[in-house]
């Protein structure tokens, strides 16, 4: 009995580990290290392999003669497993730009390894403006969306409406803080105020407890600064517990497959801030139409990035003949970016991708016409308008 | 306003009451957990995964086949125990002369497999399943609002565990079931074919996981991954209680909830480490856990 029990406690401590790698030379090798299994793998995850695959045949398969090869690995929101397997790309694989998913602590952690090794690092699925911020590096570009652009899209939008007073429901994490805090800024400079925040664990299943808080809290406005399915279990138990009824929910984060599967019924008019959407304009619905093929879903903005990333990449190298990282680099900053994920944006000095981000509102049933039909847009916020025109000051890259 | 530690009187209310409801699923999980345990010596790691099939069983009978809610609390556990009883008989069968970390082993490998199987068919942010028509809406206690359905999980998790102690401890078949894991032999001597006895046990205590997952499927997003993080917490708590101890499970699941619920009040980053603490100070005080026997 007490051995069982000890085995027991020792098998809950740690589990889990591990998959292979390709090969190099003659090659040029993207890899992808996001979470493939997790919470966040709908955002991204396999989908976000089919676009960068779809990127590198729309390229022709090779760049400078050269075979483009794309690597993948599960990092399993582990910070360490996402810096190792990055170092360790870099040093055998002949590693040439990573594409980096979901998880603000881990994107964190291989940015520092992309700084060390000289390897473009394009952060997608990760929302943290520290990542060109206080975590800013030469070789980082953060790509999708970021917690700025977010809390200056919903935050602005609701107080704006009348929603002053806020209780924040947090992931526990870089990402859940970050976003609170660019939200609270939003909120506060709009002439609103935050009357209470709490902190839950990532991976919480049982939101009740605090959403009990907020609601004796008397805020107007629920704002749920997490993600994946902590964000739909939150949204579901304020629902359940009549919550939703006193309070304006604001989703900070949240992307079409999650309001996918909580269905418009329970969605129904959120708000909530995206950099894509599947049915903005013809060229949007041309490339959705082709990865719903493969996938059998719409695509989400992270995967939709991730395409757009892997081709501006490779035009890169094209352009400047090399997979030189400072020369990829330089040419990544003075170049404007023009494709399916959006127009006219540019890569800011301190490593983030200016673009257009959009304000939506999700549909209510009756509103919604066809499959995926899920969201109106409220308001079309320019590059600078989410993003600020100033670099952000903390980035070390611009103190020289 | 009545306060206690500068927390307001209604508020400790509204958490206690919310753990009562989530103690009412630990106790269900591991009271299946305890015994399988208690009567085969197996380490059900697969249990959480057992949980989610469950939830999703009720969703692709609500979604496919029309089968509603009422029926899935029958059918899901049914199907569930079924794919439990011929785990057990195919792969578990085997390792019962082994130590008990091999069951432990492959029981997690179940669950790896399960999870992957329907991450690949649903996806990872999982499904929605609604409240059932005459479950929904709440009462208005006083100090919070108090959802039917969750009230209904309560009165469901505490009757099902009251049954399930009183057939093992007080029935006849209970007295077989705990004569067979004392001494097989003997009882098989007596006429009584341990083997179905052992798989039949099995099978039960998958099936309690499975009802647990159906009581779940409308609180929770059912989600692949919605057992593994439950299982962990379950487990800490069938420690507590006491490895095999059906009443220590049931109760010490009931009063971990509880500690949980108060532990979001006061400091709420803690909530989820507060039932591992327990469990270390337990493990220091009775290494057995509260109502384990040395």
């Amino acid at each position: 009995m007490l051995k069982t029990t000890a085995t027991v406690c020792c098998t809950l401590l740690g589990l889990c580990s591990a998959m292979p790698a390709g090969a190099a030379g003659g090659q040029v090798v993207i890899g992808d290290i996001d979470d493939l299994s997790g919470v966040y793998a709908d955002a991204a995850g396999q989908g976000a392999i089919e676009a960068a695959n779809m990127a590198i045949a729309d390229f022709g398969g090779t760049v400078l003669g050269k075979k483009i090869v794309l690597l993948s690995v599960d990092h399993q929101n582990k910070p360490d497993i996402g810096a190792t397997k990055f170092r360790e790309w870099a040093d055998q694989n002949g590693l040439n730009m990573l594409l980096g998913g979901s998880n603000t602590g881990v994107s964190i952690a291989m940015a520092k390894v992309a700084a060390a090794k000289k390897v473009p690092f394009i952060a997608i699925g990760a929302g943290g403006a520290s990542l060109t911020g206080a975590d800013c590096t030469a070789y980082t570009v953060h790509y999708a969306y970021d917690t700025t652009a977010l809390g200056n899209g919903t935050a602005s939008a609701i107080v704006k409406q009348g929603g002053k007073s806020w209780f924040f429901v947090t992931a526990d994490y870089a990402f859940g803080t970050q976003l609170q805090e660019a939200a609270a800024r939003v909120v506060t400079a709009n002439g609103g105020k935050v009357v209470g925040a709490v902190r839950a664990p990532l991976g919480t299943t049982d939101y009740s407890s605090f959403l009990l808080q907020a609601q004796g809290s008397g805020a107007q406005v629920l704002g749920l600064a997490n993600a994946g399915t902590d964000f739909s279990n939150s949204l579901k138990a304020a629902e359940e517990f009549g919550i939703t009824k006193t309070m304006k929910p604001a989703a900070l984060l949240a992307f079409i497959s999650d309001i996918h599967s909580l269905t418009l019924q329970t969605a129904q008019g959120l708000y909530l801030t995206t950099g894509w959407y599947w049915d903005l304009n013809a060229e949007t619905r041309a490339f959705a139409k082709r990865y719903f093929a493969k996938m059998n879903r719409e695509p989400t903005m992270d995967q939709a990035a991730y395409y757009s990333a892997t081709l501006q990449y490779l035009n890169a190298v094209k352009a400047v003949g090399s997979t030189d990282p400072d020369l990829i680099m330089a040419h990544l900053k003075s170049t404007k970016i023009n494709d399916m994920f959006t127009k006219e944006g540019y890569v800011r000095a301190d490593g983030l991708m200016v673009h257009t981000m959009y304000v939506m509102q999700v549909k209510t049933p009756a509103e919604s016409k066809y499959p995926w039909d899920y969201y109106k847009v409220i308001k079309v916020m320019s590059g600078e308008e989410a993003d600020g025109t100033q670099p952000d000051p903390s980035c070390s890259l611009l103190k020289k | 306003m009545t306060s206690i530690f500068g927390v307001p009187l209604p508020a400790i209310l509204g958490q206690l009451m919310l753990g009562l409801v989530n103690g009412s699923f630990y106790a269900l999980l591991s009271l299946g957990l305890a015994v399988i345990f208690g009567l085969l010596g197996v380490v059900n790691f697969a249990h959480g995964a057992f949980y989610m099939l469950g939830a999703f069983a009720a969703y692709v009978g609500l979604e496919f086949l029309g089968v509603n809610y009422w029926w899935a609390l029958l059918l899901a556990p049914l199907a569930v125990g079924l794919l439990g009883i011929l785990i057990e008989r195919l792969f578990l069968r085997h390792l019962y002369q082994l130590d008990p970390l091999y069951g432990l082993l492959l029981t997690f490998g179940i669950a790896l497999i399960a999870e992957g199987v329907m991450r690949g068919l649903f996806g990872a942010s999982g499904k929605s399943y609604p409240v059932p028509k005459l479950l929904q809406g709440g009462v208005n206690l006083g100090f919070m609002m108090l959802p039917i359905y969750r009230a209904w999980v309560v009165a469901a998790s505490i009757a099902v565990c009251a049954t399930t102690w009183f057939l093992i401890e007080r029935t006849r078949l209970g007295a077989v079931l705990r004569a067979a894991t004392e001494n097989a032999r003997l009882v098989q001597a007596f006429g009584i074919n341990v083997p179905l006895v052992v798989m039949t046990t099995y099978g039960a205590g998958v099936a309690l996981a499975a009802l647990a997952g159906v009581l779940a499927a409308p609180v929770v997003q059912v989600s692949p991954l919605m057992g593994s993080s439950l299982v962990i917490v379950v487990f800490a708590v069938v420690v507590i209680g006491g490895m095999g101890s059906i009443l220590g499970a049931i109760v010490s699941g009931l009063v971990l909830g509880l500690i949980e619920g108060l532990t979001k009040v006061v400091y709420p980053e803690a909530s989820n480490i507060v039932v591992f603490v327990i469990m270390a100070v337990v493990l220091m005080w009775r290494p057995t856990g509260l109502f384990g026997r040395d």
